[in-house]
């Protein structure tokens, strides 16, 4: 009896009540569950990866947009013999303040106020900020004013939580006097050696000139390829040989443009080294099989049932091509190219390979002048020994990103509004 | 400045030889008789004015920039402060290269004594040919213009020239990238050309010791063997890298295209790609910042020796995760590629949507996935913050991935960066270096698109 139900059994495999089909499908359907919690697992760890790294850069880069500060009380009268406010107004103003000598008063009021060993609580070049303070309201040289200026690194780094046992006990002993304050010399400075001075505004003006280059000539140019690939080359070896160099540029890696540059145009152009200008071109020459590209697919996608109606009622072909095609392909071809700028903003291989590594302190004033770009300033700080340089570079990489994103979006939303689907 | 003011000028001046153009061919059109032998509309009339002035004087002006330099010098050294120069050409030169960047403003004081006594015919020079040389482009935008305007006529096939000139235009467009390529394949071949006649290729591609110095051992060793490097490279880029990103990116592409509700989708596509949006120089301060110290702090907890805190892992690892979104939409395009005949007929037969995936759509889409694999390992390759940051300079042919290993790209900028002379067999290995990295990246993106374009054909 037993054994014809298992010969039954074994005939019948499809038979969905027996204890082996059963087990059989369980085990399925436990595997594909298996596979597709993997598959999430896999999608959420990628997303969590990106969430830690942005925790962690916000984390230690909010803090690089504040300063410890510590009060500084300044008495003009006493300390100046007596100046009037109106030696500091008009044009004369920076000159008078200059023989003043501002920094020789703060250093003495801060002798003060905290002993001879004062001048060590307190950041380098706060002065300025008194000279900037003078400047604006130059009535304040007539009065007792109190001052807010920024700590010295170490005390910051140790105020904010993260310092060495040295400047942590300094801290306890001025907690009282100790206070935060946005570091507005942060958006407004350029490169310094003291991190409590450090900005970013060099960078971000070297960043912008550097993208105005790059578009300046990657735009045109990686529009006109495209037409002209797509509209108008013929099919032969030659146009072959185009199409096979860009699709190669698209993939060479970044650094290989920077050799390109150095040894193109610094070497036989001669070009002057860390200039906006060498990385504007060969950034450009970067972007620009982006742009093709993507323009390529754009001037694709428009119906030809609009060349034939142009065409139809007497267009030339060029007429066609820039009165109807391009401005149809347009919205395509400018969210390519934002997402080709914004990866040439992030980029920092090839600048580095023209000397855009430079120590620069002033922010450039024209394009071939030493610049730098955000990107590798951010390099070049997390190169620094000086703690006070951690949240520096974590805040500049804030900036960096929030420009990323601000153009990212862009490109969304320039796609979302204007692309037309046919 | 005064460059791109005379350049503003005849632009502005362009246009108004547009303008003048215009004029001049609507009158054509109000003219009854001749209305009917007009062959191109009024704009094109005053385009072909415009570019008559325009086109000449720039390319007169391009041109100048790059003759007058040796005029100037001509002229400087025919002046009288020219004689105390001294006869040897390499001093004459640095003098006169020091002088000219006094005159033209680039450089403040002078080192040399001599070369503040050449500044001032320097800039008489200077200014008397830019003078000479404004003048020449202006006289040829008004001849010009005049020229083209005076042969305005009704019969003028305007349009059909301008065409022709936007056309060249279109044409010359599109070899810049063709010329880009030329020109990255002449200077990187040429420098390494120099290299080569240095150390010999054998010495350079298959030497194990890297440890480049700027003149020979005392036997003739030169310590710029590679294989270290290409090992690094290898490990970080093709090793580590992938093993984090093909399991990931693959495994995403198989959520989001199979499984993953429409909404969840809209979601997480475009976190991935933020991703891969992000800048490596970030990765790299990650890396350095975060997951070196915490890989090397693991590494000692378990007793591995040799953990150091810029480690092999911490770069791969943290370039797995750049590489992630690129694997993942290359396997996404290849299995939305796979007939979808197939996978019904899977499904159809009762096999269950992971057994479909893993043994119909996986094995069809396998040539398009292996396409991009390859096509992420180049881009691993060639990656260069992450590795400059967060792998080290100590070239170790190893395989603890806890140790500290240098790749091709840390090598390039190490070479590059700092003090260089152009002719030291150090400088010239970046190049090498980068035409190696150049031609294996270029294979494997060939390789990696003929595998593709093979497999779409076949289920086309």
């Amino acid at each position: 009896m037993n054994s014809t139900t298992a010969l039954v059994e074994e005939r019948n495999p499809t038979d969905w009540h027996s204890n082996a089909m059963q087990t059989r499908i369980r085990k399925r359907y436990a595997a594909e569950r298996r596979f597709k919690a993997l598959g999430l697992g896999a999608i959420i760890l990628s997303a969590g990866f990106l969430a830690f790294l942005l925790i962690v850069m916000v984390g230690n880069g909010l803090r690089g947009f504040t300063q410890t500060e510590l009060p500084v009380e300044i008495d003009f009268p006493a300390m100046t013999g007596g100046a009037s406010a109106s030696q500091f107004e008009g044009a004369n103003g920076e000159a008078n303040l200059r023989t003043l000598g501002v920094r020789d008063i703060v250093n003495t009021s801060v002798e003060i106020q905290y002993g001879d060993e004062g001048s060590a609580l307190f950041s380098g070049g706060g002065w300025q900020a008194v000279s900037a303070a003078i400047l604006s309201d130059p009535d304040i040289v007539e009065t007792k004013t109190t001052f807010y200026l920024p700590a010295e690194s170490e005390i910051d780094v140790a105020y904010k939580g993260d310092g060495s046992a040295l400047a942590e006990a300094k801290v306890t002993e001025l907690s009282d006097q100790l206070s935060t304050g946005f570091n507005w010399n942060f958006l407004s400075n350029s490169d310094a050696t003291d991190p409590m001075q450090v900005g970013i505004w060099g960078a971000l003006k070297g960043s912008l000139i550097t993208m105005f280059i790059t578009l300046l000539i990657a735009f045109p140019i990686g529009v006109l390829s495209a037409l002209y690939l797509e509209e108008y080359a013929p099919k032969n070896r030659f146009t072959d040989l185009i199409e096979v160099s860009i699709n190669n540029l698209a993939a060479v890696p970044s650094i290989i443009f920077g050799l390109l540059g150095l040894a193109v145009f610094l070497n036989l152009f001669g070009l002057p080294r860390s200039a906006a200008l060498v990385g504007g071109l060969t950034l450009a020459l970067m972007t620009m099989p982006v742009i093709v590209i993507s323009g390529r697919n754009a001037v694709k996608a428009v119906p030809p049932s609009i060349r034939e109606a142009a065409l139809g009622i007497g267009a030339s072909q060029m007429q066609v091509v820039f009165h109807h095609v391009l401005p149809l392909a347009l919205p395509g071809i400018l969210t390519g190219t934002i997402i080709g700028m914004a990866r040439a903003l992030g980029e920092t291989a090839p600048l580095l390979m023209i000397g855009m590594r430079a120590f620069i302190a002033t922010p450039p004033g024209g394009i071939v002048e030493p610049a730098t770009v955000l990107p590798v300033q951010i390099f070049l700080w997390s190169d620094e020994v000086n703690r006070g340089f951690v949240e520096k570079t974590s805040a500049a990489i804030i900036v960096l990103l929030l420009f990323l994103l601000t153009m990212n979006a862009l490109a969304i939303y320039l796609r979302n509004r204007f692309e037309t689907r046919w | 400045m005064t460059g791109s003011i005379l350049f503003l000028l005849i632009i502005v001046l362009g246009g108004m030889a547009w303008f003048f153009g215009r004029v001049k061919a609507n009158r054509f059109l109000t003219d009854s008789k001749k209305r009917g032998e007009v062959h191109s509309l009024p704009n094109y009339h005053g385009w072909y004015v415009a570019l008559w002035a325009i086109g000449p004087a720039l390319l007169f002006l391009l041109v100048w920039n790059i003759t007058s330099p040796a005029l100037i010098t001509d002229a400087a050294l025919a002046s009288p402060a020219a004689e105390q120069l001294p006869q040897d050409a390499f001093a004459r030169g640095s003098i006169l290269a020091e002088a000219r960047s006094i005159a033209s403003g680039q450089q403040v004081k002078a080192f040399n004594p001599l070369s503040q006594s050449m500044v001032e015919p320097y800039k008489t020079a200077i200014s008397y040919y830019q003078t000479l040389g404004a003048i020449a482009a202006l006289l040829l935008v008004f001849a010009g213009g005049a020229y083209s305007w005076l042969r305005l006529k009704p019969e003028l096939r305007a349009r059909t020239k301008i065409e022709r000139i936007t056309m060249m235009t279109l044409l010359l467009a599109s070899l810049i990238a063709t010329i880009t390529t030329v020109g990255i394949f002449a200077s990187l071949i040429f420098e390494s050309a120099r290299f080569f006649s240095m150390v010999s290729p054998i010495d350079f591609l298959f030497g194990t010791e890297w440890n480049p110095k700027a003149v020979a051992g005392p036997r003739g060793e030169t310590g710029f063997g590679a294989i270290p490097l290409f090992w690094g490279t290898v490990f970080i880029g093709a090793i580590i890298a992938m093993i984090v990103a093909i399991p990931l990116g693959l495994m995403s592409a198989i959520y989001l295209t199979q499984y993953a509700p429409p909404k969840f989708r809209a979601w997480m596509k475009p976190i991935l790609e933020v991703l891969a949006g992000v800048p490596t120089v970030v990765y790299g301060y990650f890396a350095a910042l975060t997951v070196a110290p915490a890989l090397r702090d693991f590494a000692v907890s378990i007793g591995i020796s040799g953990a150091s805190s810029e480690s092999a892992l911490a770069a791969g690892v943290v370039m797995g995760i750049m590489i992630i979104p690129f694997v993942s939409s290359m396997a996404d395009d290849s299995i939305a590629a796979v007939p979808s005949a197939m996978r019904d007929g899977s499904l159809a037969m009762g096999a269950t949507n992971s057994e479909t995936i893993k043994k119909v759509l996986i094995p069809a889409a396998l040539p398009g996935v292996v396409g991009g694999v390859l096509l992420a390992v180049s881009r691993a390759i060639g990656e260069t913050m992450i590795v400059v940051m967060a792998a080290g300079l100590a070239a170790n042919m190893t395989a603890n991935p806890f140790s500290s290993v240098t790749t091709v790209t840390t090598q390039i900028v190490q070479l590059l960066t700092g003090d260089q002379e152009f002719d030291s067999p150090k400088t010239l290995a970046a190049f090498a270096l980068g035409l190696v990295l150049f031609i294996v990246t270029l294979l494997l993106n060939l390789i990696a698109l003929r595998v593709v374009k093979k497999y779409r054909e076949a289920y086309e």
